[in-house]
């Protein structure tokens, strides 16, 4: 007689995500993109072969929440301190993990310059539109019109510039060789996420050179709204600025 | 091996090569750029990793990454660009990941100019950025010194897990010396432990800086100063001259020792009773020997080419025993024999005269 189970596993905790609290808001979205990264690095076995770059900002602790080697960068030099690791340890998978005060802010210059080089690393990008761990102050990402507390009455373009669409302009970095924006705010959206995590990972075992996802999220606390209605303004509000897609796959569309 | 004539910027760069470095990050920057065009062609040709980052900032950064794994790597830059490094100066030593840095002195401050200078010592000796700790500084005044510091520096941040500093004004980075090379040496094979390779077969390791709690922090600030304190009683490096029953003391390093041993010599060939001892460690200082040598001399005479850096460390040492006097020239003015010599008579006689006033 054949016996039925009657459970059958279905979801448990990546072996790559550590098993920790995390020190992130209820209802911010880093943890999912956590667990996004955890997943592929399960899935595509490389977790005793990954080294990760913490960077400057909420996801500074980031390290404590991956089973894999980390280094902890200083505000925007994620993609130099990854391109130092690369270059000495070219058999290695290499990713950085950035806000976008830290990489589109103060981390310019050396975000487009590993693009340019086509370091071959792979950059987890997460856009909130806001400065989350110092307390809600504009980012380079900040929609216009946007309240922060240092934007109090609202980000004014005329003296405070305008959104920074990365993705946008790495396309035009030859050494870029993936670039796509998702977002995290519902479930679909989380699953074409990790598609293009995956494929920002398997480029750089597969050596195309330098992959990057930028990933649009919430942040409640800062937002001043509830979770749900977190999720509901990434859609409504940050969505129509920055469009969803991809921005180059020259891999694997040509 | 035998002596070849050798630029010291260069020589720097193929003993680092020879050292078994790894890796090489750096920004073009007058008066130290041969040293990065050496590394250019040498380090590919080795089939070892060489990027011309694109700022200071973003090359100490690379060397902070790469020295992470545990591999031997440097950079190299002059003054401005070192001011620009401090950053990541900072994250290495509160990481412990050792890191050699070459910093070929021009005069400041701003852009200054790219005259020789030794404009930095309060930069590398005193705070190389934010934070307590203090960087090894070794100041040489020949190439072959250059070779030979260049050397001792690697294994220096290797035994101690901390910055290696080889701190030279533009004067030694540009001139042609008969130098000795030393053979090339193998690269270390197995990672340190605590360095990054992918956590294979053991826990992961993470090289960070950050220790949020006071207490975890000012343990960690209590560790590194015990280290600092051990390789300050380890690692003192100094050069004597002419110091048998000398009474006045000259202290410089670099290119002003060297042009100060000339007017020693000189003094000394006048009947004037003086020595000179030259830092060869600037962190850590001599201060032990001075402070020796304060206890019988009449005075001190610090020479340096910048308006009185070092000068701050020999009154300590000498802790008010004597007169310490200044010679300095800067802005990239390199100063001569008879300058200097003309600065140990006024010192003799103006300590002979306050002894016959004692008296």
């Amino acid at each position: 007689m054949t016996t039925t189970p009657i459970e059958q596993l279905v979801y448990e905790r990546p072996e790559s995500l550590s098993d920790v609290h995390t020190h992130y808001c209820p209802g911010c979205t880093h943890g999912v993109a956590h667990r996004l990264i955890a997943e592929v690095i399960d899935e595509l076995g490389i977790r005793e072969n990954t080294i990760g770059v913490a960077p400057v900002g909420c996801s500074v602790f980031c390290y404590n929440y991956f089973e894999v080697d980390f280094v902890e960068a200083a505000h925007g030099r994620a993609p130099a301190m990854a391109t130092g690791v690369k270059r000495v340890l070219p058999d290695r998978i290499v990713f950085t993990y950035q806000g976008d005060g830290d990489l589109a802010s103060i981390g310019l210059a050396e975000i487009m310059h590993a693009a340019l080089r086509g370091e071959n690393i792979t950059v987890i990008f997460i856009n909130n539109a806001i400065y989350g761990m110092t307390g809600g102050q504009m980012a380079p990402t900040s929609l216009p019109g946007m309240k922060t507390t240092s934007s109090p009455g609202g980000r004014d373009v005329e003296t405070m510039g305008f959104p920074i669409h990365i993705c946008e302009i790495l396309a035009q970095m030859q050494g870029a060789t993936y670039l796509a924006r998702r977002s995290l705010h519902n479930p679909a959206e989380i699953r074409k996420a990790k598609k293009a995590i995956k494929l920002a990972f398997e480029n750089q075992i597969n050596g195309f050179g330098f992959s990057l996802v930028e990933l649009l999220s919430s942040c409640p606390t800062n937002w001043d709204i509830s979770p749900a209605q977190a999720l509901k303004w990434i859609e409504t509000q940050m969505v129509p600025v920055y469009p969803l897609g991809d921005f180059k796959n020259v891999k694997h569309t040509e | 091996m035998a002596k070849e004539l050798l630029k010291g910027n260069v020589a720097i760069a193929e003993a680092a090569v020879r050292a078994g470095l790894e890796a090489y990050f750096g920004y073009p920057i007058t008066p130290q750029t041969e040293l990065l065009e050496h590394m250019a062609k040498r380090m590919p040709e080795l089939g070892r990793a060489f990027v011309q980052a694109e700022s200071e900032v973003a090359a100490i950064n690379m060397v902070y990454g790469a020295a992470s794994t545990g591999k031997r790597v440097m950079t190299s830059s002059s003054s401005p660009g070192v001011s620009l490094m401090q950053e990541g100066l900072s994250y290495i030593a509160g990481s412990e990941v050792p890191a050699v840095i070459v910093d070929v002195m021009r005069g400041g401050p701003g852009l200054g100019n790219i005259a020789p200078s030794q404009s930095d010592y309060f930069q590398m000796v005193k705070s190389a950025g934010h934070g307590d700790y203090k960087q090894i500084v070794l100041a040489p005044a020949t190439v072959q010194e250059a070779i030979d510091l260049t050397m001792l520096a690697f294994d220096l941040a290797d035994k101690y897990r901390t910055i290696a500093t080889v701190l030279l004004d533009g004067n030694i980075g540009q001139l042609m010396e008969p130098a000795e090379l030393p053979p090339m040496h193998e690269l270390r094979k197995e990672p340190p432990a605590w360095a990054v390779s992918g956590a294979k077969g053991r826990k992961k390791n993470i090289v960070s800086s950050i220790h949020l709690q006071p207490e975890e922090l000012e343990t960690f600030n209590i560790h590194l100063q015990a280290k600092l304190k051990t390789i300050a009683a380890n690692e003192v490096r100094y050069k004597e001259y002419m110091l048998e029953s000398a009474e006045l003391i000259v202290v410089g390093f670099g290119t002003a020792g060297r042009v100060a041993q000339t007017a020693v010599k000189l003094a000394r060939s006048q009947g004037i009773p003086v020595g000179l001892l030259r830092p060869i460690t600037l962190w850590p200082f001599p201060e032990e020997r001075l402070s020796q040598l304060a206890d019988e001399a009449r005075g001190f005479l610090v020479v340096e080419m910048n308006m009185g850096q070092m000068l701050d460390d020999v009154k300590i040492a000498v802790a008010g025993q004597c007169p310490v006097e200044f010679y300095g020239r800067t802005g990239g003015v390199v100063p001569l024999p008879d300058e200097v010599f003309a600065a140990i008579a006024k010192l003799d006689q103006a300590t002979l005269r306050a002894q016959r006033v004692t008296a």
